[in-house]
């Protein structure tokens, strides 16, 4: 069944079947901590999925030459090098969005999405697939930012990407900004993705 | 107990093999951070001072051009031409005819979440500070950031009275937070609700800065006329 996987599989898969957020549930802090507005949600992803496709990319081409007793070392220095650059390129594109996004840009470093992914599949795969990869579990992780800040701006600001969407009389829900909205949030996506999940699996069978 | 892996059988890698690999990519990841870091740093600089430039032409609307001051060691005010201690600086704002109109000055104190630094202006002719733009805050999102953008609150910092006592050695009256919709004096901010700490916190550090700036900048005005001090 393994040789049967194609390459279109590899980048589905991180989209919907195995998405990193709503069916693995990693990479929590970033995704309750900067999905208050859209705007940050995205940013926050993208970062993310260049962090994630770049340490794909070295860490399958290097799979040869590290050896497993140093790979966790190994895969974590690459890992922060790329969130150092990605911290540097955000400060020369604006210092608004760096401000925005706060710490949060370092602790990319410690998502286990991307050590998850060096670790399962770009140490023990080709570079052209851990880089497919990389991009569906990237894609995916967007997607789900995405969802989780676009619900929580909507009803917490009543805005999306800072355009207001209600009539001055609508009274912003403050919770669904704060953490405990982060959660609010993700609890009713996860129930939405496995209530489908269920749906599917009792068509599959019936 | 078969089953486990047994240290120093031929599995084990020889030690350089594992300092290679390590050296190795720590080599290359030191290589290309020092790289994008150089590469990047220009735009960064320009960046912060352009970030910078502008607070400094928000806070004083009046002013057209505008230069930077240091505060040295025997209470003078000097041009400042390298880096300095952004604790030392303050930016003085000159009108087309070359008129000082104001200095814009740096602030910093702790917010709810983290350090806040803000830049306020303050007015010759007003003898108040005129405007504010935070330029750091981690602040809650949608409450304590409403520092930067609730309208209510930022005209606080339209005209807030700074004016100094007889001898000159202090604010008469230090600037006070008070809670929203009970402001009834020019030198009072008016607090936002829900963003009570971060509120408090950029009236506490005006009233600190303004209490050590306003005193000096007065005392020594001759300093910042074009030209110099004679």
């Amino acid at each position: 069944m393994k040789q049967q996987t194609t390459a279109t599989d590899e980048f589905v898969k991180g989209l919907w079947k195995e998405n990193p957020v709503f069916i693995q549930v990693l990479g929590m802090c970033p995704v309750l901590a900067v999905s208050n507005t859209a705007r940050n949600a995205l940013a926050m992803g993208l970062a993310t999925m260049f962090v994630l496709v770049m340490s794909n990319t070295v860490v399958s081409l290097l799979r040869r030459f590290i050896p497993k007793q140093v790979r966790i070392a190994t895969y974590i220095l690459i890992i922060a090098t790329f969130v150092t650059v990605v911290e540097y390129v955000i400060q020369a594109i604006s210092l608004d969005l760096h401000k925005a996004l706060g710490a949060f840009i370092s602790l990319i470093v410690v998502n286990c999405l991307i050590l998850g992914r060096a670790e399962a599949f770009a140490s023990k795969n080709t570079l052209g697939r851990s880089i497919l990869d990389g991009l569906g579990m990237g894609l995916g992780f967007v997607f789900a930012l995405f969802c989780l800040g676009a619900v929580r701006e909507i009803l917490g600001s009543g805005s999306l990407f800072g355009a207001r969407l209600f009539h001055a009389g609508f009274q912003n829900w403050v919770v669904m900004i704060l953490p405990s909205g982060g959660f609010f949030t993700l609890a009713g996506w996860l129930l939405l993705f496995n209530w489908l999940k269920q749906r599917r699996q009792g068509e599959v069978a019936g | 107990m078969s089953d486990l892996p047994i240290v120093g059988t031929a599995d084990t890698p020889s030690a350089w093999k594992m300092i290679r690999a390590m050296v190795g990519v720590g080599l290359l990841c030191g290589l290309f951070i020092v790289t994008v870091y150089q590469a990047t740093l220009p735009a960064i600089e320009r960046n912060r001072a352009e970030a910078l430039q502008r607070a400094i032409f928000q806070v004083l609307p009046e002013a057209q051009s505008s230069t930077t001051f240091r505060l040295d060691d025997e209470g003078r005010f000097v041009e400042s031409t390298g880096d300095a201690d952004a604790d030392r600086l303050v930016h003085a704002g000159y009108d087309d005819d070359r008129r000082l109109v104001g200095l814009a000055v740096e602030a910093r104190g702790m917010g709810y979440q983290d350090v806040i630094t803000v830049i306020y202006g303050y007015s010759f002719a007003a003898d108040a500070v005129v405007g504010i733009r935070v330029l750091e805050s981690k602040e809650t999102p949608g409450l304590g950031d409403r520092i930067e953008t609730d309208e209510a609150f930022l005209a606080n910092f339209e005209r807030l009275d700074v004016s100094l006592n007889a001898d000159g050695s202090a604010p008469a009256h230090p600037i006070e937070a008070v809670k929203h919709g009970k402001k009834e004096q020019a030198w009072q901010v008016d607090g936002i609700t829900g963003a009570t700490i971060s509120s408090v916190a950029i009236a506490d550090m005006l009233r600190d800065s303004t209490a050590f700036w306003v005193p000096n900048i007065r005392a020594r005005l001759d300093d910042f006329r074009p030209g110099g001090a004679p």
